[in-house]
């Protein structure tokens, strides 16, 4: 009998079984990660920055060296690490409570210095970990535990951070994706590969957002929660490349 | 009144509507949310404000703003949220804003653990902000306890224009117990005056909100100033409860979840014939120090209990002046001892430390 | 004697709000009462429980850690708290769920098919009302007519074309178990 490979786990992941709820894209950001990660060669050699949120525990998941942040503060820790480490490769991982609100400063300003670091950025229109509060991203009419009636428009119109980030000159490249389907999953690795691209060429900062799903907190099944992702926060939050002026950049950063 | 089964959290967000709360200014963290999220529904049918904030930070300068216009505010967080709160309550303390801040207390530190503790007894107590300034702070052992509390703690802060903190552990947060929250209170709504409320054609004068003063000397009068409010706190402020001392030779200090656990403790001492009694401080900031003078002498041992590591301890020995032999137990990180385990310690220290 | 109840199932079960018609039908009849969940990481593994004490006196230490009554409603919660239970309590268990059986034998033993039951009822969510029933054989403080407006309380406005259902299903739990004891 003969047996086929049909899944290989990435190196770029370790054995440590992940902690998301059944059907969380969560998890398969993570493995495009930890493939793109690999697939650069950048496993023994990247350091990763875990932010507050439900991606907490991903030091224990990436197999690279790893720091844990406070809430909303990776993109400051990352700096300091990238400062003092300019020839390493230095990305966080960020939900959107984490990044979009508590920690909306340090993201802009990590753009606004062009930052030489890469953002893995997860968008799931809600607060997963604390148990689905309403995050700046979460959608207008959208029932959450802190906007029960929906979220209405005194409560602000849903954020959107690649847009906004593009008028920072620094920012050198972002792009927002999905994966809801195996076709945009592999769009979505293509885009994490330019990241880290541009970080590898010290072309400064990059970001990547993921239309990400929540099945616990938005209270669907995983497969009506990808259906959501794709009828109802796509079309809010439009995919593509926002921002690219790799070819403008000259590497800045002084060896 | 009938009283109804509530969750602490739930419970607190109620108690702070009915104690006249104006408007809330927070930011999810665990094991808080449940209050947050009651208001999120509950503070519209009211008439009143909720404003889930970017941060602790921004929650905090809501709280000072809100409160610096002349509303009765309330803001509820976490250990953690706690200690990013820090900068405005100094600013508010500095120029002298009344407002509530209830804490939930969970494990740390940094991000710690979600479950129960105490080891923001210092946090609470001292403060984390910069200058000379106390909070009042209140560490109720039940949902009942913590709801009257809540209720006043608008009165109080108004009466003292100083923020009030309740510090709770997550065990009181989480769990529900049947309260009832009709007791009659008096809101003494009074006018603020002193608000920057938008009046200044009608009051005919300009008000400010500030706690700059660039003149050492001016600074000077001005902690003077707030020092004779904490020194009016400290003699009329200070709430314990006596438990069972009368006769006790060893009396455990706890508050809190830990002293539910001193009483069941308590009670298995005095099974054994152990006289065992407790001294519960209710305000840990000014500390209960007409407690510790209202022991008898037949009070030879104090045994602190604590979900934390001798930070409450600190305060006891300062209490106790050197006359009563100290013992110290404690967990953390969000371990809850048990009864049996603070029994054992109680049995300990009457067999070896001579406690007739 | 204090009732102090340990409630335990995967998520899903109803097993928090189980306990919590404990409580709330203590409230009701003026007793003395807590519940406190698990939370936090705890429930992440699917796992929940939650414990409940009873008394006519006021509650100290609202920490239960060795019950006197355990309603298991799998193997997992029955494995992890079984041997905490006091000499000569009682340990209702889902037997439908549960292959090893209750290994103390100081203790009252009940067992109860209640997943089947509630296929039975074609309705799974029936479970914690069918555990519900059983303990109401063991309650000491607890009248069947109180829990009954518990009941009419937890289901209703939108919820109240269950009530029936979770009515028959408590009734059920409570015959089986006493008929089987
Ligand atoms: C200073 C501080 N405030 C609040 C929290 C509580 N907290 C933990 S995770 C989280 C939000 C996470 O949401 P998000 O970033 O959207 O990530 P998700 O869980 O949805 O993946 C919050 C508010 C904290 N840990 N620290
Ligand atoms: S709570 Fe939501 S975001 Fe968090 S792991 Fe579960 S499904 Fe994923």
């Amino acid at each position: 009998m003969s047996t086929k490979v049909v899944y290989e786990p990435t190196k770029g992941l370790t054995d440590s079984p992940l902690s998301y709820c059944p059907g969380c894209t969560h998890g398969i950001i993570h493995k495009l990660v930890g493939e793109v990660l690999e697939e650069q060669n950048l496993i023994g050699e990247s350091i990763g920055v875990a932010s507050v949120g439900c991606s907490v525990m991903s030091y224990e998941f990436f197999n690279c060296d790893m720091q844990q942040a406070p809430h909303g503060r990776a993109p400051a820790v990352a700096t300091g690490i990238k400062r003092v480490k300019p020839n390493h490769t230095v990305f966080t991982y960020q939900g959107d409570g984490d990044l979009a609100s508590i920690g909306m400063a340090e993201v802009i300003h990590a753009a606004h210095r062009s930052e030489n670091i890469t953002i893995i950025f997860v968008n799931n229109a809600i607060y997963g970990m604390t148990g689905g509060q309403m995050a700046p991203t979460t959608l207008i009419g959208q029932k959450t535990t802190t906007s029960p009636r929906g979220r209405s428009l005194d409560q602000g119109m849903p954020l959107r951070i690649v847009e906004m980030l593009a008028t920072i000159p620094g920012a050198t490249y972002l792009e927002r994706v999905s994966v809801h389907d195996p076709k945009h999953i592999i769009k979505a690795k293509k885009a994490i590969h330019k990241a880290f691209e541009v970080q590898t060429n010290k072309q400064g900062f990059s970001l990547i957002e993921f239309i990400s799903t929540c099945p616990i907190g938005w209270g669907m099944t995983p497969n009506d929660s990808l259906e959501w992702a794709k009828n109802t926060m796509i079309p809010y939050y439009p995919l593509g490349v926002y921002k690219d002026t790799r070819e403008e950049r000259e590497p800045w950063i002084k060896e | 009144m009938a009283k109804v089964l509530m969750k602490g959290n739930e419970a607190m967000a109620l108690a702070a509507i009915k104690g006249g709360c104006d408007a809330f200014f927070g930011y999810p963290i665990t094991p808080q949310n449940e209050l947050p999220e009651y208001l999120s529904y509950h503070m519209q049918e009211h008439g009143k404000i909720f404003v889930q904030a970017e941060s602790e930070v921004a929650a905090i300068n809501m709280v000072y703003g809100a409160a610096g216009a002349g509303a009765r505010v309330l803001t509820s967080s976490s250990s953690p949220g706690i200690a990013l709160k820090q900068e405005g309550i100094s600013y508010m303390a500095g120029s002298e804003l009344p407002a509530v801040i209830i804490n939930v207390m969970r494990g740390g530190p940094g991000l710690g653990s979600i479950q129960p503790s105490q080891a923001d007894y210092n946090q609470v107590t001292r403060g984390g902000g910069n200058g000379d300034y106390h909070l009042l702070a209140y560490a109720p052992e039940s949902i009942q306890e913590a709801v009257d509390i809540i209720k006043d703690a608008f009165r109080v802060a108004d009466k003292y224009r100083n923020p009030v903190m309740v510090a709770i552990d997550g065990l009181i947060g989480q769990m529900m117990e049947p309260v009832d929250l009709d007791k009659p209170i008096d809101l003494d709504l009074q006018s603020k005056p002193w608000a920057a409320d938008g009046h200044g054609a009608k009051r005919g004068k300009n008000n400010k909100i500030l706690s700059l003063f660039l003149d050492t000397k001016d600074l000077e009068t001005h902690n003077l100033k707030l020092k004779v409010k904490y020194d009016q706190m400290v003699s009329e402020e200070q709430r314990y409860e006596l438990v069972q001392t009368d006769d006790a030779e060893l009396v455990i200090v706890a508050y809190g979840s830990m002293a539910r656990i001193a009483r069941s403790a308590i009670a298995m001492a005095r099974q054994k014939g152990y006289r065992v009694g407790m001294l519960r401080p209710i305000t840990l900031w000014p500390y209960p120090v007409q407690g510790f003078e209202a022991l008898a002498s037949n009070v030879t041992h104090l045994l602190t209990a604590e979900m934390s590591l001798g930070q409450m301890h600190q305060d006891v020995l300062i209490a106790n002046e050197g006359q009563r032999q100290t013992h110290w137990f404690g967990r953390t990180g969000g371990v809850v001892p048990s009864a049996d385990e603070l029994f054992d310690v109680i049995e300990n220290i009457i067999l070896k430390g001579g406690v007739a | 004697m204090d009732q102090r109840i340990i409630v335990a199932g995967f998520g899903g079960q109803g097993v928090m709000l189980l306990g919590q018609v404990l409580s709330y039908t203590a409230t009701a009849l003026d007793l003395h009462t807590v519940w406190i969940p698990s939370y936090g990481p705890e429930t992440r593994g699917g796992t929940a429980n939650c414990s409940v004490i009873i008394s006519d006196t006021p509650i100290h230490s609202p920490l239960v850690e060795y019950p006197n009554i355990l309603l298991a409603l799998n193997e997992p919660s029955l494995r992890k708290f079984e041997n905490k239970v006091t000499p000569g309590g009682v340990i209702i268990t889902n037997s439908s769920l549960i292959k090893d059986h209750v290994f103390r034998d100081d203790v009252t033993v009940i067992e109860i098919p209640a997943n089947d039951m509630a296929l039975g009822l074609e309705n799974l969510k029936t479970v914690n009302m069918i555990m519900l029933g059983a303990f109401m054989t063991q309650s000491t403080f607890l009248s069947e007519e109180a829990i009954h407006k518990t009941l009419e309380k937890t289901f209703s406005g939108a919820k109240a074309a269950l009530l029936p259902l979770n009515q028959q299903a408590l009734a059920m739990g409570y015959e089986h178990a006493r008929s089987h004891a």
